[in-house]
């Protein structure tokens, strides 16, 4: 289990690492971030790229920045990064909890946010994240700079809108308003392991009515995504143990699990949904 | 016999081997390198069974660093890598090359091996192989028809079958027959070090070397000798530091001869390190096997006979167990219960995956599961409580010994001692039974889903028939102890040091104890079956007593003291009823000792002797476990929150180590029975090649083990009265998690495989109408 | 390529390719093989060292990114022949049988208390979970840790 050989770079600008990918891109180029992914592939050959750069040696990329609409992740934030962070009370606690539930401290000290959305693994909690809260995703290559929004950016297991010459500078994510309300849930088989199936979901209590309520799925389909008829679903109601219920059922309906275990996925999806939603409830 | 703890024996004493271990100072098969070393790599067959067409190594061989290139062809003076216990015509057949012959039979299969000097080339080298192979329908489970092996051999490749009494009357005359499909996923050990081999040839000498040899040196010594026809004398295994052995490691593999040759042809060392993926399809597998088991019983739930059918699933080989895990089920099944008659036929079936064997308590963990799952449907079916239905048929302390018509590892059964109800009360009154009971049945009023297991097993250890050690004393007054054991990381220096230090009147920490090496001892059991410590320290035992009788001889000579008026305390031997007087050191004696010590007078050399241990059969341990689990009805994820595990051990040497074995041992069972499981798709591909795949329980999966060690059996088969505790954590662990999920789930009957997984459980609670049956306790 | 490692507070140049692992290097090229291998793909732990004050896993870095950097292993973890207070801890408690993963593990634990000598029962459990142990069950190593951070935390 030893990687196969590669070009390696260890550029210490975004300017030359978008030059290499423009130069490169034919042949098999890979950005190298916290390496906890892409490493375990390289290791089992799965992964061969022919040139890697390191962007580990660019100073500034590992700042999250509260822009006041939006919060600013750079492409060195680790998962470690939000464990005490100093965000918005409610949103800092939901992310802290969340990167919690990330593998183990070892691998957030090195994993980062923006490579957990490069990789797009179907369970990546950082992509539920950006699915379910709105999500701007920022793209530089030779060619320019784009945002993609997250919910264009997702097109298929571990598959995403990202050209092969993209370098994910950043993702922006919009500053929720104060009041809202967090709830996450994920089962995974032992603590650590990615999830089998999770929600998060947010909205405020308006008169004791849940309001701009979004609800995200992730782990039971090829990517995560919003379950709008859920969202629907809940608009208005007050929250109740028989709603949250009734919202599981209904995701349940909703999904199209893409893993063999078809039956038990959509079953999983009622508990996280329900339990995602009692957890928001319970921070009231 | 004495029972009380002496000042080393029955002491928690740390660990001799630990200091090394924690400064990072182990010497592990990966840390050995030799000069001038060259690395080996193994290709693999990609498909689970099919027709090698061609291997085409142009490639590889073209690339700068690479030495050699083998498939078949090159390895064709090789024989096939035999059984441990002789040979046995019927499935010599069915034994493993060391490079795939014509076909291969699992993904994982060696086709072909790499020479080249440096490890990343050789796998670089390994990947340019290209092996064109003609695929062949798998057969994936022994379940379905046997299909043909080679040209008239079929895939079942035996039927091993024990009995005794008259069955057919005994269901006859059956008040209920209660019957069970059961069975248990594919596992295994999977230590924490991989394995390895570095084989090295130094012609100066004419000797080979064997480095990272583990478990059995001395015995695979012989086989190896024997599948490259040299001398036994010839050949030398060392056994450095083993990152866990549980009986998958330390076999002989087609690895371990192919660096062997490799060092001979080429006159170089040959480093070979498996890595994690290898080791998930290369290394043994275990323990699958389904069961059709039916039992007999009269109206008070007394059992009158049972009936055990078996599959096994061996995977693509036959490798040097033979079929020892088939026939250990089949015999120690029906213990500690009596069974007035019983029938057990098992189908030992080839399948296109990984060879299995043994992998700690093999043939009793899927054993217990099944019978004690028997049990509880016998107590379900006749209304009686869980308990009850045991206390009822457990042999009684009055018969024992208790001769069974039925063998293990080749003996006949003779459980040597025990009292089976005596232990069961114990472990009811240490875990406050009737307020557990209580307390769960509160929890279940409550909405709960939450349950206790029960389960109970006879162990086996300490397989003779003989072993030796030597003991030399030198004029430090430094002991040394070769042995012929193995260590793989039970604490087993440790252990011995207790016995020779408790016999001989030395400080343990003068004492140093040698294991695992060919060259230093000409015999040696090495360290399985639980029986290292049963064995080699009896042989320890014998060997200090001798050595203690020489240093009182040439001691009360020059004391002018009777011996019967001397003891050794601390390496010095003195007059106890002055403490103050003379007395001589353990080194001075051996300084007088030497060959040409003037002072040595008529006295053979050295201050050294041998000692051996004999038996005529191995000793049965026994255990109880009680298990509270509670179920997540939202996920279906089940969590054992208490573990108690009452363990009859004899004598413990020394208990620290003993509940050690036991907590490492239930760690391993809970992962049987919840998380690990070889899985395959229809094209016989392995789906678990990773630690993200194969589940293995972290601090965060097993609870605390609460231990009750009790002494109150001493085994009269060995004078430590010593009995083995290596596999007594894992035994019942797949029966007892089984017991408890089913009674969480109040549902009888439900629980009829492991591994549980909450996939499982969700179907379950999903096809369940809903309303839990009330079982009795 | 040439780099430089600081390890244990030694300078080492050595000739790397890109490829060459942080572990591969530290054993084969470093000598110093107390780190161990258990994966190669991130998940055991056995390979746990600390690299500029962070516990990684150093099976999932190239040693060419350690270029300057400074490591901890296990060898540097005793003061000449007096352990740290969690190796002696780890003996005291039985918290290894084959000592495998115990280097992984006490560069975790050593992290761990470094960064918060005040680390709950329930924090230690979880940072624990990381790594793999096959043989001892788990309970030994955590009373070992527990143990060694209530003996850092009171002056003697
Ligand atoms: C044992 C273990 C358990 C894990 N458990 C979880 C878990 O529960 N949940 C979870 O979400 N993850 C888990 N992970 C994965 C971990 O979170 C990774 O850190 C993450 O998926 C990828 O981030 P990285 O920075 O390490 O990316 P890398 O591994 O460096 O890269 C991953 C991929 O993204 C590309 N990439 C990275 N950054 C960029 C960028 N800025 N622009 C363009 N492309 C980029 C790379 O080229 C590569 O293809 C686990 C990993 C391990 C080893
Ligand atoms: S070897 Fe690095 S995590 Fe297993
Ligand atoms: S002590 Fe063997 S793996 Fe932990």
């Amino acid at each position: 289990m030893k990687a196969a050989s590669f070009q390696y770079y260890a550029p210490t600008s975004i300017a030359d690492v978008v030059a290499l990918m423009a130069e490169h891109s034919d042949a098999g180029i890979r950005i190298l971030a916290g390496g906890q992914s892409l490493v375990p592939t390289m290791a089992y050959r799965l992964a061969r790229p022919a040139h890697l750069i390191d962007i580990n040696r660019i100073a500034g990329l590992d700042q999250i920045t509260d822009h006041g609409e939006f919060l600013e992740i750079g492409a060195l934030v680790r998962h470690e990064g939000f464990a005490a962070n100093r965000l918005p009370a409610r949103l800092g606690a939901i992310l802290a909890h969340i990167a919690n539930h990330i593998a183990h401290r070892p691998i957030r000290a090195r994993g980062t946010f923006c490579g957990s959305l490069a990789h797009a693994d179907p369970a990546s909690e950082w992509c539920l994240v950006a699915a379910t809260l709105e999500a701007e995703l920022i793209a530089e290559s030779a060619r320019g700079v784009r945002t993609i929004s997250s919910a264009d950016y997702f097109r298929g297991i571990m598959s995403t809108a990202l050209e092969d010459d993209e370098f994910l500078t950043s993702v922006r994510i919009r500053r929720p308003a104060d009041d809202t309300l967090f709830g996450f849930f994920e089962y995974s088989r032992r603590h650590g392991d990615f999830a089998l199936a999770a929600s998060l979901v947010s909205f405020q209590l308006t008169a004791g009515l849940m309001q701009n309520v979004r609800l995200g799925l992730g782990g039971v389909e090829d990517y995560p995504r919003r379950l709008a008829e859920v969202e629907s679903l809940l608009e208005g109601q007050s929250p109740s143990a028989a709603v949250f219920t009734r919202a599981g059922d209904l995701a349940a309906q909703h999904v199209n699990p893409s893993a063999a275990d078809v039956d038990y996925r959509i079953e999983l999806v009622k508990t996280v949904v329900e339990r995602a939603l009692q957890h928001a409830n319970e921070t009231t | 016999m004495n029972k009380q703890p002496g000042q080393y024996f029955g002491q928690p004493l740390q660990r001799l081997e630990d200091q090394p271990l924690v400064r990072g100072q182990g010497c592990f098969a990966a840390d050995i390198s030799f000069p001038y070393q060259l690395h080996m790599r193994v290709v693999r067959s990609d498909h689970a069974h099919g027709r090698i067409l061609s291997i085409d190594t142009s490639a590889a061989a073209a690339l700068p660093g690479v030495v050699a290139i083998w498939t078949a062809d090159d390895v064709a003076d090789i024989p096939p890598i035999d059984f441990r216990e002789g040979s046995v015509e019927k499935l010599a057949p069915f034994r493993q090359h060391i490079l795939a012959q014509g076909k291969v039979r699992y993904v994982g299969d060696p086709v072909a091996v790499v020479f080249a000097t440096d490890a990343y080339l050789a796998e670089d080298a390994a990947d340019l192989v290209r092996v064109d192979i003609e695929e062949l329908v798998p057969l994936l489970s022994a379940d379905d028809a046997p299909q043909e092996f080679s040209p008239g051999l079929l895939t079942e490749a035996t039927i091993c079958s024990q009995g005794y009494g008259d069955v057919e009357a005994a269901f006859k005359q059956a008040h209920a027959i209660v019957e069970l499909d059961l069975s248990i996923g594919r596992h295994t050990g999977v230590p924490l070090e991989t394995r390895g081999a570095i084989g090295r040839y130094d012609a100066a000498r004419d000797v080979l070397e064997l480095h990272g040899a583990a478990k059995v040196p001395h015995r695979n010594r012989e086989s190896l000798a024997k599948m490259l026809s040299r001398s036994t004398t010839s050949l030398h295994l060392y056994e450095g530091h083993v990152g866990g052995g549980f009986g998958v490691r330390g076999e002989i593999y087609p690895e371990d001869v192919l660096v062997l040759v490799a060092a001979l042809r080429f006159n170089r060392p040959v480093k070979w390190i498996e890595d994690r993926r290898e080791h998930l399809m290369a290394t043994n597998h275990s323990r699958q096997q389904h069961h059709r088991i039916r039992a007999a019983v009269d109206a008070n739930g007394l059992l009158l006979g049972i009936e055990n059918e078996v599959w096994h699933d061996q995977g693509a080989y036959i490798r040097t167990h033979g079929t020892r895990i088939a026939d250990m089920t089949c015999g120690i099944l029906p213990y500690p219960y009596k069974v007035p008659a019983y029938q057990a036929d098992l189908h030992f079936r080839l399948t296109n995956k990984t060879p299995a064997a043994t992998y700690r308590a093999p043939g009793r963990y899927e054993a217990n599961f099944v019978r004690e799952r028997l049990l509880d449907a016998i107590a379900i079916r006749l209304g009686l409580s869980r308990i009850e239905v045991r206390r009822r048929n457990l042999i009684r302390q009055e018969e024992m010994p208790y001769e069974a018509p039925l063998m293990a590892l080749g003996e006949h059964i003779v459980l040597d001692s025990g009292d089976y109800e005596g232990l069961l009360d114990k472990s009811l009154a240490s875990i406050k039974c009737v307020e557990l009971e209580a307390e769960v049945a509160a929890r279940k009023a409550n909405g709960e889903l939450v349950g206790l297991g029960l389960a109970m097993f006879v162990e086996k250890s300490g397989l003779g028939p003989t072993d030796g050690a030597r003991i030399n004393v030198d004029s430090s007054g430094t002991v040394e102890v070769v042995t012929g054991g193995a260590s793989v990381g039970q604490g087993f220096e440790t252990v011995m040091a207790q016995v020779c230090a408790e016999t001989l009147g030395v400080a343990y920490t003068k004492i140093r104890v040698v294991h695992g090496r060919t060259d230093r001892i000409e015999y040696g059991i090495g360290a399985h079956a639980s029986r290292a410590t049963v064995m080699t320290a009896n042989a320890t035992r014998e060997a200090a007593l001798l050595v203690r009788k020489k240093a009182l001889t040439v001691a009360a000579e020059l004391l002018q003291t009777p011996e019967d008026q001397l003891d050794i305390a601390n390496g010095i031997v003195f007059r106890p009823s002055q403490p103050q007087g003379p007395s001589i050191s353990l080194g001075e004696i051996a300084q007088r000792l030497r060959p040409l010590s003037p002072n040595r007078g008529d006295h053979i050399p050295g201050l050294c002797a041998e000692g051996w241990f004999n038996t005529d059969h191995q000793v049965y341990p026994y255990g109880v476990f009680i298990a509270l689990a509670r179920i997540d009805p939202g996920t279906g994820a089940v969590i054992v929150e208490r573990i108690q595990i009452a363990y009859e051990i004899g004598r413990a040497i020394n208990p620290m180590l003993v509940k050690g074995q036991i907590m490492g041992g239930f760690a391993q069972g809970l992962g049987g029975a919840l998380l690990e499981e070889f899985r395959y798709d229809d094209r016989g591909q392995p789906l678990c090649l990773t630690f993200a795949d194969y589940l293995m329980p972290t601090l965060l999966d097993v609870p605390p083990v609460e231990i009750l060690l009790c002494e109150d059996a001493p085994s009269p088969c060995n004078p430590l009265g010593i009995k083995g505790a290596g596999e007594s954590g894992i035994a019942a662990a797949g029966a007892v998690i089984a017991s408890a999920v089913e009674d969480a789930l109040g549902l009888p009957g439900v629980i009829r495989s492991l591994p549980i997984t909450p996939h499982m459980i969700k179907d379950i609670l999903r096809k369940s109408s809903g309303t839990p049956v009330e079982m009795c306790p | 390529m040439k780099i430089t490692l600081t390890l244990n507070g030694n300078k080492h140049q050595v000739d790397v390719e890109p490829r060459h692992t942080l572990t591969d290097v530290i054993r084969d090229a470093c000598g110093y093989t107390g780190t161990h291998l258990g994966c190669e793909h991130g998940v055991c732990g056995a390979c746990t060292i600390i690299v500029d004050g962070e516990a990684i896993r150093a099976c999932l870095m190239f040693a060419i990114q350690a270029d300057g950097r400074t490591i901890r292993t296990i060898e540097g973890l005793a003061q000449g022949n007096t352990l740290h207070p969690l190796q002696e801890a780890f003996v005291k408690h039985h918290a290894l049988q084959c000592g495998y993963c115990t280097p992984g593990f006490l560069m975790l634990a050593t992290h761990a208390l470094e960064k918060n000598p005040d680390i709950t029962d329930a924090e230690l459990q979880d940072v624990l979970s990381s790594n793999l142990c096959r043989c001892t069950g788990y309970q030994n190593i955590l009373a070992a840790v527990q143990d060694a951070r209530d003996t850092m935390r009171t002056p003697s």
